[in-house]
């Protein structure tokens, strides 16, 4: 049963099919799936949803797949964790993080993306999938293909993450390294999808793909007891998923659930590939892609992003800002989550924090506003890289209790 | 005359034809005379304000042209004007 009416081009309106299509035809525009929210609204309600399984399924009628899903079916409901020692050191009130560094099955939100874009795949038939990827949709494809032992063909740039590329290679996909940039990749799969017509999760089944993470932003809602939050920080790299949680909130409030209250959409990127964050942050309307970025944040190193447009749009559009943090900023961002509240996130994470350190200090975020969500998005174990360096070295001892309290006058004084 | 590189999908309507040499003096004059030759490549490449739509860029010797005079850009004998859309963040 689906609620999908079709494809219509966000630029000139024009309706297409249900087809693994994603470009209009005639003026190039994105293509974005349409729902009949009078058919979703009379079915879905909040007793509804909470009588169903914890997973990103539980907003089914919200996402466009025709049948039941065939894989991720356990993907989604994330923890939302309050974090107050957080907020102490931030100087807010109450501050929440939307933790997907916990995601099942590879610990990012690119599972629900994927989940959506693979079941969908096979609802076409389509018996090859494949991907441009920073990193992380590379290790959700490889593993969700895996799941229903489909053939996956992985494209990424030749320089990503040990960690990145072997949560990848395991799953027994097919791993193309590219002697390039990611957009130099992304330009490369375009030419391949036309070619082969190959599924690519991320270019023609992106407007399914897409749809993906508004399950993000149902469930932020959801956990904070059907209210909308004041402000989200969320990490940008094609600009989709801070696009999606706009489209997630206004659905909700369209269909009742939530009441209208005006959620503050805010972006964050790395400073060196920051083409999304520089138009708002300059006020320009114009998007300048970066030709070689540079930043330890790999998996947000999109330099021509696909929505940047909308992106800013949201931002805009919400009363949100944007912020570009340098990488010692993301460095510090990603200990301070570590510490404060025991949560483990990969650089994109220290990006977030970052931006939503800068964002209070400039007054954008104030500090009696009501809910601040963090959206965490990917697991620190990944890009242990830049930590590596700067974190302490365990204090080396011999296995003798005076060894030990030989500690006690230096590194552990104080404890006893 | 400048050389005018035409992007896959708009080929249809230059009878297959991947480059155009021909005259204007800015990328907007060069775009007219490309709609005299070519019937209904304007609408493809502007919208109904007469601007260069959003998901369709043009580079002058490998510039943007939002960077640059937009339609108003000058264009030498010599010089490679591309129309490429943007595709899923990808050029071609
Ligand atoms: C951990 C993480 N967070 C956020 C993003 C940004 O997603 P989007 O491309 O939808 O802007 C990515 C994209 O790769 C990512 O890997
Ligand atoms: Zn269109």
């Amino acid at each position: 049963m689906s609620f999908v009416k079709g494809l219509s081009c966000r630029e000139c309106g024009n309706i297409y099919p249900k087809a693994p299509v994603h470009v209009c035809e005639y003026c190039f525009g994105p293509l974005e799936i349409t729902y009949d929210y009078d058919a979703v609204g009379k079915i879905l309600s909040k007793s509804v949803i909470a009588s169903r399984a914890p997973s990103m399924w539980r907003y089914a009628e919200l996402l466009p797949l025709d049948n039941p899903p065939s894989v991720g079916l356990q993907t989604g409901m994330t923890p939302l964790v309050r974090a107050d020692r957080l907020a102490r050191r931030l100087g807010v009130r109450e501050l929440w993080v939307k933790n997907d560094s916990v995601s099942h099955p590879t610990l990012s939100f690119k599972d629900r993306v994927v989940s959506v874009a693979i079941s969908k795949a096979r609802e076409f038939g389509i018996p090859i999938v494949a991907c441009a990827s920073t990193g992380n949709l590379a290790n959700a494809t490889a593993a969700q293909a895996a799941s229903v032992g489909m053939t996956a063909v992985i494209l990424i740039p030749h320089d990503l993450e040990p960690a990145k590329v072997m949560a990848t290679s395991v799953y027994g996909a097919h791993v193309v390294g590219v002697k390039g940039t990611y957009d130099d990749v992304n330009r490369l799969c375009s030419e391949i999808a036309g070619k082969y017509g190959w599924g690519f999760v991320n270019v023609n089944l992106r407007p399914f793909y897409a749809e993906g993470s508004k399950s993000y932003g149902y469930e932020i809602a959801e956990q904070l007891g059907w209210k909308l939050p004041a402000h989200v920080i969320t990490p940008m790299a094609g600009g989709s998923l801070i696009t999606k949680i706009g489209k997630a909130f206004s659905e909700l409030t369209k269909l009742g659930l939530c009441s209208a209250a005006k959620t503050k959409i805010h972006g964050a990127q790395a400073e060196g590939c920051a083409p999304i964050a520089s138009m708002v942050i300059e006020g320009r309307d114009a998007m300048k892609p970066v030709k070689q970025p540079q930043t330890i944040a790999k998996s947000l190193a999109i330099g021509n992003p696909a929505d940047a447009f909308y992106a800013r749009q949201t931002m805009l559009g919400s009363g949100g800002f944007a912020a570009a943090p340098t990488d010692p900023e993301i460095i510090d961002g990603m200990r301070m989550l570590a510490e404060t509240e025991g949560i483990f996130t990969e650089t994109a994470g220290g990006v977030t924090m970052g931006a939503t350190r800068r964002l209070i200090e400039q007054g954008h975020i104030g500090k009696d506003d009501g809910p601040v969500v963090i959206c965490i998005t990917g697991q620190g174990l990944k890009t242990q890289d830049p930590l590596v360096e700067v974190l302490p070295r365990p204090d080396l001892i011999g296995p003798r209790l005076a060894d030990f309290d030989g500690l006690l006058g230096g590194p552990l004084r104080g404890l006893v | 005359m400048a050389t005018v590189r035409i992007p896959t999908p708009l080929r249809k309507l230059t009878n297959g034809k991947e480059e155009i040499v021909t005259a204007g003096a800015t990328v907007g004059e060069l775009i007219a005379s490309l709609e005299a030759q070519f019937p209904g490549i304007k609408e493809r490449i502007c919208d109904d304000a007469g601007k260069v739509r959003r998901f369709v860029n043009i580079f002058a010797n490998d510039e943007d042209i939002r960077f640059l005079q937009n339609l108003d850009t000058p264009v030498k004998d010599s010089d490679e004007i591309s129309i490429v859309p943007a595709i899923a963040g990808g050029l071609f």
